[in-house]
């Protein structure tokens, strides 16, 4: 937001009330303090309580904020759109899907949208089924966006940077079990991480394990108790699902034979399924076994922790997974 | 009817024959899509402005042409004609060509010129009075005297995504002027069976902004009326909900065969015969003796050459090449093999 003053935030309870899961924790207080910082002025003398110009604060309608924020987009300006959770972006699905992602190839090149929308997704405690969707893979099914899903801090501070100076719509998801993850991120403004490019983060010749987000660092903890085992596991974080390195992993896969997708959307259809179904069409020949696919399970999320757990995938069922891989 | 002083205040006769020519053409250049559709040259989707040309006239007359925003949904062949673009692009955008507006990306439904301001060109009924919205917002952002001019259907005032953005409009008081365009009918589906309260610039009203209705057939109120409400909201600064009475003489589109379906030939007539645009502009040309018949037979005549022109040009570009359908899907970055 410093290097270009054509960048700013827009979303629910982003700027007073510092985010949800105070992401932008900060941005108000340092972005709207002069007369022309704000987008309407503060309505109490003693507070700062106005609509910030570069932290704008939304009444609760994902629609109509997207919207906003791609019709700026349109003009030049380059907004970062909080959803308050992935889950809710389905309300504004339309202005994604069918504006935002339309707009360069509708207009033969003529106008671009270089919008950013991120925000927690997955599922967290207790949350429900309306409020624990895994958005990814319904995104990166549409052409005309870019979806990543950063597993490690310092991924998502490149990626990040990099999606805001990206000039086509990027969709950014974060997962609300990675917020406490700790990491060394670089000092330099410049360094971006570049979209389509999967990271090998376990190195490994018995076989591969493909995830990304929160199911990166599951698959690490497998891997180390298949260490234990004497079995040694290769481990793909995506990072990017739209563009998607297959080189990377085709690569892993021909070296180790085997390979296990691993993903906490519902199994049936997420973006996974993808990634496996490519693997097969790719690899058929270096494959001693079926590729597997790890994901949630086909159910609506249930709120009792216990029934919770038994849908949100975790290193048991990468393990089972494993050892049913022939 | 405004008094003869008036008129000279408000234009000088040269203007008058000026609109004139330019509502006789875009009246020629929707046959002539007509055509495209009906011989097999256009196809999905045709939404004709017959009947409403003084609405797009008037208030792109009013307003700082290749400076302000425009943006609409899908009967919207008539504004970036009027704001200044090549007509041969836009038919040839109809018609799918690779020299179309859109790279034959879009088809009718998808014009666009941002150069001159006009950002579309929409398929979904109110989902662009949002990105309307948003460029209001990047106006008030920049602290530009830009205003938007957000065109919208009497359909898509029910749209929830509409009073979002009134709301927000209202809120944060940007520089937006809503141009409902109410010809009464939502598809086949007419007023009094769509909206509980058929006053529908009373929606402005919950929102914090101006509201007013008005009727639209007659270009010189039109141009009085629009100069008047662009000139507020680019001094005010606040936003302005207009609901524009017109009638469109066309189907809703192309494959509206059956209009008894859903309105009579005798309201269709009574219209026609009374508030044609192109009719009431002339009475006002003949009043004031601006032109005689012969000048106005004459430039029927000129301009329905010049839509028969356009259409033999577009007619005659390429088609695109199969492999540009990978272009534009992304700016820099073609969609990645093996997907």
């Amino acid at each position: 937001m410093d290097r270009d003053p054509d960048v700013f935030c827009i979303g629910e309870d982003i700027g007073k009330y510092k985010g949800t899961f105070r992401v932008t924790d900060g941005l108000y207080e340092k972005y709207c303090v002069e007369p022309g910082d704000w987008l309407v002025p503060p309505f109490h003398k003693e507070q700062a309580d106005g609509i910030g110009r570069r932290i704008i604060d939304t009444p609760i309608v994902e629609p109509g904020i997207v919207g906003f924020a791609t019709g700026a987009a349109m003009t030049g300006l380059r907004p970062v759109v909080e959803m308050m959770t992935m889950s809710f972006s389905i309300l504004a699905m339309d202005q994604i899907i069918n504006h935002a992602a339309k707009i360069h190839y509708m207009t033969g090149g003529k106008i671009t949208v270089p919008i950013v929308i991120r925000g927690p997704g997955g599922a967290a405690n207790q949350l429900s089924a309306q409020h624990s969707h895994s958005m990814e893979g319904w995104y990166a099914h549409v052409p005309g966006l870019k979806v990543v899903a950063p597993a490690f801090p310092d991924d998502a501070k490149g990626m990040l940077k990099a999606a805001i100076r990206d000039d086509d719509p990027v969709i950014f998801t974060e997962n609300p079990g990675l917020y406490a993850v700790k990491g060394e991120v670089s000092d330099d403004p410049e360094a971006l991480v570049p979209f389509g490019q999967a990271k090998v983060v376990r190195e490994g010749s018995d076989l591969t394990l493909v995830a990304y987000s929160r199911m990166v660092h599951v698959c690490l903890k497998a891997a180390e108790t298949l260490e234990g085992d004497g079995v040694s596991a290769e481990v793909v974080d995506v990072r990017s699902l739209l563009p998607l390195d297959t080189e990377t992993i085709f690569a892993s896969v021909r070296k180790t034979h085997r390979a296990v997708v691993a993903y906490e959307d519902w199994r049936s259809g997420g973006f996974g399924a993808e990634i496996a179904a490519r693997i097969g069409e790719a690899c058929f020949d270096d494959l001693d076994a079926p590729v597997k696919r790890v994901g949630g399970l086909n159910v609506p999320m249930p709120y009792s922790r216990v029934l919770e757990l038994e849908c949100i995938p975790d290193e048991d069922d990468v393990l089972d997974a494993i050892r049913n891989l022939a | 009817m405004a008094k003869q002083a008036e008129y000279s205040l408000m234009h000088a006769p040269a203007g008058l024959l000026d609109y004139y020519r330019q509502m006789v053409f875009l009246r020629h250049f929707e046959e002539k899509s007509m055509q495209a559709f009906r011989t097999g040259k256009a196809g999905g989707y045709l939404h004709l402005y017959s009947g409403m040309e003084a609405l797009a006239i008037g208030w792109l007359g009013a307003i700082r042409q290749g400076y302000d925003y425009v943006i609409a949904a899908y009967r919207d062949h008539a504004y970036p004609i009027i704001l200044g673009t090549d007509p041969v692009e836009v038919m040839g955008e109809i018609m799918g060509r690779a020299g179309g507006l859109s790279r034959g990306k879009g088809g009718s439904m998808h014009l666009y010129d941002p150069d001159r301001g006009f950002f579309g060109g929409w398929g979904i009924v109110g989902g662009h009075t949002a990105l309307g919205g948003g460029l209001g917002l990047a106006c008030k952002y920049r602290g530009e005297d830009r205003i938007t001019l957000c065109v919208l259907g009497d359909g898509a005032a029910n749209a929830g995504i509409f009073f979002e953005t009134l709301n927000m409009a209202g809120l944060w008081k940007l520089p937006i002027v809503f141009l409902i365009e109410n010809n009464f009918y939502a598809m086949g589906t007419s007023l009094e069976r769509h909206a509980a309260d058929p006053a529908l610039y009373l929606r402005g009203a919950p929102f914090a902004m101006p509201h007013e209705r008005l009727d639209s057939q007659d270009l010189v109120k039109v141009l009085a009326d629009a100069r008047r409400i662009v000139e507020h909201v680019r001094t005010v600064r606040e936003p302005y909900l207009v609901e524009a009475i017109t009638y469109r003489f066309a189907g809703h589109g192309a494959a509206d065969h059956d209009r008894q379906l859903y309105r009579t030939r005798k309201e269709e007539e009574e219209w026609e015969a009374q508030n044609d645009p192109i009719k009431v502009l002339e009475r006002h040309i003949e009043e004031q003796r601006l032109a005689s018949k012969e000048t106005l037979e004459a430039i029927d005549e000129e301009m329905l050459k010049e839509a028969d022109r356009v259409y033999a040009e577009a007619d005659a570009m390429p088609h695109p090449d199969p492999g540009e359908v990978y272009d534009h899907v992304y700016t820099k970055m073609k969609p990645e093999a093996g997907h």
